[in-house]
């Protein structure tokens, strides 16, 4: 396997050559925020233009395809409108507060970017409790929305921030619930520990039925968790016009909805990381000549590929189920989610404790 | 009818009665809401269908249509008001029909007649400043009076009652709409779930519904008052206008009507071809409808599919009528042009894809696990309440009200047409869905019936090139696709009408959301709006 972290030491090496210890570390980190909004910027505008080829397929349709080859600028052109577009200032809403909220989310879901594996030796935060770290700041995404919600100063976004407010704490207890059983199972919360022990086998494949239940778990509650179809009641424009940001204009606006297309990347990421090995190749134990073959693919594409794939399924329920209703919504989590969750974590460490996994 | 006759003449000696096409009974006002209730009670006359205000110059007054479910007999009353013009009165029947509070509005907002004991008598559709009561006869249109506003429309959060007390002393009495601490959200009329420009102030408590009050006349064009200084051939025009998914029945409807006044005859050929344009767009509205309530409740993907089957009818319409939205096709005598070559062929091709469509569209959506838990015993509507209500068309006809106009009361040819009234139990949002695919089958049927024998003939009859009616009043139905769509003519003789009265069927549907969507959550009340499929220019006019 090719070892990203060469290059990044070699990049280091290099600059600590002619530069003293503090203004290297300060120019990694330009670099690296650099690189990292860079990216950022970029998965936004291809999730954009994937969900529209994939929504349009499911419908019949053929999606973007006028700017340029198969519409490919589309979402560039409308990044950049969105950027052109004037900050609409209103009257009686709460202005400090209106305009900190969407940077609250768009740096919520920068810093639980930044603890993705990548790939090999690419990884921006590597502690040992990584995970943890990854819960606590996506958390909070969910005040960005509250306040958004409250300082519009609109009856609707008030109900949608409500809403959210429900709806994102209920279902983070699903998604710490089920990150928890994985962790247990890998034994560490440190994010290169948790690839690191799938080298032989996927956790999905090796962790048995309870790993298959986090991960159904996981993926409904990430689904959740993203405002998405068809649990997008805190933007349900049918209802609520569009919910917190309603009142929302120019870039501002633009941060929420990269924001929510990011957190798509970002729950998938989780999800790739925690069940499908974050960047490990698929290694098959006993097959060697397969791992080999399997180790040529570079460990960036093992994981953006995962993390698309996923990301396609969570599409895929947005195209295709109606929207649940709120009180649907709580009961699901409530009623039945958690409980399975913890069932299911009482099932993962008896498997771990008897060792009936692979 | 005879026997009805006998029965209100032994009860109210003062009842006079008149023959037109439908029994006509006079009744002073003072023993009006006596009758009204006689007749809901005691013959089971259970169904307002309209009140028709009237302004006959010397006098103010309406005229009730009645229903009876039971046998589908009708009967009509008219009413002189009391008082003169300055502060015209009629007793309000709002107590036997539920309907009578949502018509009675309407009445005094065109005509000024005070209801006695209606619970709210605010103007429907003009604003609350409005001068004047535009259908009365000498209604002053100039616009300095009523100047397009700058400021934003005063509104009130109270209304009014004029309460009689045994005396018989009418005191007006203030009503609150919401008290001062409700949580009003302002649902339109700009929202994407109102489906038009309607505005449903909604009372809730977190996300439950207390109150709606709902509110309209955003799109009010004033077609009964534009129609009274047309001839009757322009008046057609403003039909497609209205439901404007329903353009063919409507004009149907009122060609019907004026062709039943003039005693024209019109061709079998130009009979068949109106009733294959029915159905069509019927298919067409209520793809219309699955595909846009799938979207309102986040099925996006649905829409696509439904509009595929519409836009295939859109094509074939085109190609016969010339337009894909506002036909014009029906007109006096039949129908305006012959139709295309090509319509056979493609009503083929569309009746080979519908099964397969229809099919799909239950295992998509209706089959859903999400979709049961928001339909099923949402917006529960029970037979009575639908009847009390008004509620006709499909969504009455999910509440177990067999109320299809095609059967009850057959125009047309449709008396001689297999097809079944498809008539569901549950009333709630899941069957009103549902009744609607099954309606599409039962279309489809129709038009297999038909689209191999369209006879020969004359697809217009030649008719006179002005019409003039004979003085008198004529009231027709027809199913249009969200409901009954009543036309009253009265004519004085001359080439335009004295009065011409359309009747909705989405007034109704609009009215009773605030009823049906008490206690639900606010998502419910998209579900229960869309289930309802209220078009607003229907309600407005």
């Amino acid at each position: 396997m090719y070892d990203l972290s060469l290059i990044t030491d070699w990049i280091h090496n290099l600059l600590s050559s002619f530069m003293p210890g503090w203004l290297t570390t300060t120019v990694e980190c330009v670099l690296i925020g650099v690189g990292l909004l860079l990216v950022y910027a970029l998965l936004a505008l291809f999730y954009i233009y994937f969900e529209r080829k994939v929504c349009a397929a499911f419908q019949c349709r053929l999606g973007p395809n006028r700017v340029g080859p198969w519409g490919l600028l589309q979402s560039f052109a409308d990044m950049f409108k969105m950027l052109i577009k004037e900050l609409i200032t209103l009257k009686h809403i709460d202005r400090f507060l209106f305009a900190l909220a969407p940077y609250l989310v768009i740096i919520a879901s920068m810093l639980s970017f930044a603890v993705l594996p990548w790939g090999n030796g690419l990884q921006v935060l590597d502690f040992n409790i990584g995970i943890f770290f990854l819960l606590a700041v996506s958390s909070i995404g969910v005040l960005g929305i509250l306040l958004a919600g409250w300082s519009s100063n609109n009856k609707f976004t008030l109900i949608g921030a409500l809403r959210s407010g429900a709806q994102m704490v209920s279902y983070e207890l699903s998604i710490g619930l089920s990150v928890l059983t994985m962790v247990a199972y890998a034994g560490t919360m440190s994010v290169t520990g948790i690839v690191a022990a799938q080298e032989d086998l996927w956790f999905i494949f090796s962790g048995h039925v309870p790993a298959i239940i986090a991960f159904v778990i996981y993926l409904i509650a990430g689904t959740a968790e993203t405002n998405r179809g068809p649990f997008d009641l805190p933007e349900a424009e049918s209802e609520l016009t569009a919910g917190y940001h309603t009142e929302y204009s120019g870039i501002h606006f633009g941060f929420f909805y990269l924001a929510e297309y990011l957190n798509l990347f970002i729950v998938s990421g989780v999800a790739t990381l925690l069940f499908f090995g974050g960047w490990m190749p698929l290694h098959i134990p006993g097959w060697d000549g397969f791992n080999e073959v399997m180790n040529y693919i570079p460990s960036v594409v093992w994981f953006v590929g995962k993390a698309i794939a996923l990301s396609f399924i969570i599409i895929w329920f947005k195209w295709t189920f109606p929207r649940l209703r709120i009180d649907q919504l709580l009961t699901l989590e409530w009623k039945y989610l958690l409980p399975i969750n913890l069932f299911n974590l009482v099932l993962m460490v008896l498997v771990i404790v008897f060792g009936w996994h692979f | 009818m005879a026997n009805i006759q006998e029965k209100i003449a032994k009860l109210f000696p003062e009842a006079t009665f008149e023959e037109s096409d439908i029994l006509l009974v006079n009744i002073p006002d003072a023993k009006w809401h006596d009758l009204a209730k006689c007749l809901k009670d005691e013959l089971q006359f259970d169904q307002l269908v309209t009140i028709v205000g009237m302004d006959w110059k010397e006098q103010l007054g309406a005229v009730y249509y009645i229903n009876c479910t039971a046998n589908n007999t009708q009967i009509s009353v008219k009413v002189i008001a009391t008082g003169d013009r300055e502060k015209p009165m009629l007793h309000s029947v709002y107590d036997v029909w539920a309907v009578a509070t949502l018509f009675e509005r309407e009445v005094y907002d065109f005509f000024g007649i005070i209801f006695i004991n209606n619970p709210d008598m605010r103007r429907l559709f003009l604003s609350i400043d409005w001068k004047g009561y535009p259908l009365r006869k000498d209604y002053d249109d100039d616009p300095a009076l009523n100047p397009v506003p700058k400021e934003n429309e005063r509104q009130e959060d109270i209304t009014y009652s004029y309460v009689e007390d045994e005396k018989g002393k009418v005191t007006k009495k203030e009503v609150v709409v919401f008290e001062p601490n409700d949580f009003v959200v302002n649902i339109g009329p700009q929202h994407p779930a109102t489906h038009g420009v309607l505005r449903f102030r909604t009372a809730v408590d977190g996300e439950t519904i207390k109150k709606i009050d709902f509110y309209s006349g955003y799109i009010h064009r004033g077609i009964e008052k534009i129609c009274e200084g047309l001839t009757y051939p322009q008046t057609l025009h403003f039909m497609d206008r209205m439901d404007y998914f329903s353009g063919h029945h409507y004009h149907h409807g009122l060609c019907i009507a004026i062709e039943k006044a003039a005693g024209i005859e019109i061709s079998r050929r130009a009979q068949v071809i109106r009733v294959l344009m029915d159905e069509l767009a019927r298919i067409a509205s209520h793809c219309l409808f699955l595909g846009t309530y799938c979207m309102d409740l986040g099925a996006t993907t649905m829409l696509f599919y439904t509009l595929r089957v519409r836009e295939q009818i859109l094509d074939i319409m085109e190609k016969t009528c010339g337009a894909r939205m506002t036909f014009n096709y029906g007109c006096i005598g039949g129908v305006m042009q012959d139709l295309h070559e090509d319509f056979v062929k493609d009503v083929k091709e569309l009746l080979a894809v519908l099964p397969k469509n229809i099919k799909e569209y239950n295992e998509l959506f209706i089959g859903n696990v999400i979709a049961k838990g928001r339909l099923e015993n949402i917006g529960n509507l029970s037979r009575e309440d639908a009847i009390a209500h008004g509620v006709t068309g499909p969504s009455g006809r999910a509440s177990g009200w067999a109320c299809d106009v095609r059967k009850t009361h057959p125009y047309s040819i449709y008396g001689e047409l297999d097809f079944e009234e498809v008539v569901y139990t549950e009333g709630d949002s899941m069957a009103r869905t549902k009744l609607r695919i099954a309606e599409m089958e039962q279309s489809a049927k129709i038009i297999e019936q038909l689209i191999d024998n369209i006879p020969d003939g004359e697809y217009c009859v030649k008719v006179p090139k002005v019409i003039k009616l004979p003085a008198g009043r004529w009231f027709q139905m027809v199913e249009g696709c969200r409901g009954t769509f009543g036309v009253y003519i009265e004519s004085d003789g001359t080439t335009s009408p004295f009065r011409l009265k359309l009747v909705p069927p989405c007034l109704p549907l609009a009215g009773v959301v605030d009823y049906i969507t008490q206690g639900h959550k606010i998502a419910d009340l998209i579900t229960i709006g869309g289930s309802l499929d209220y078009i607003v220019p229907d309600i407005d006019r």
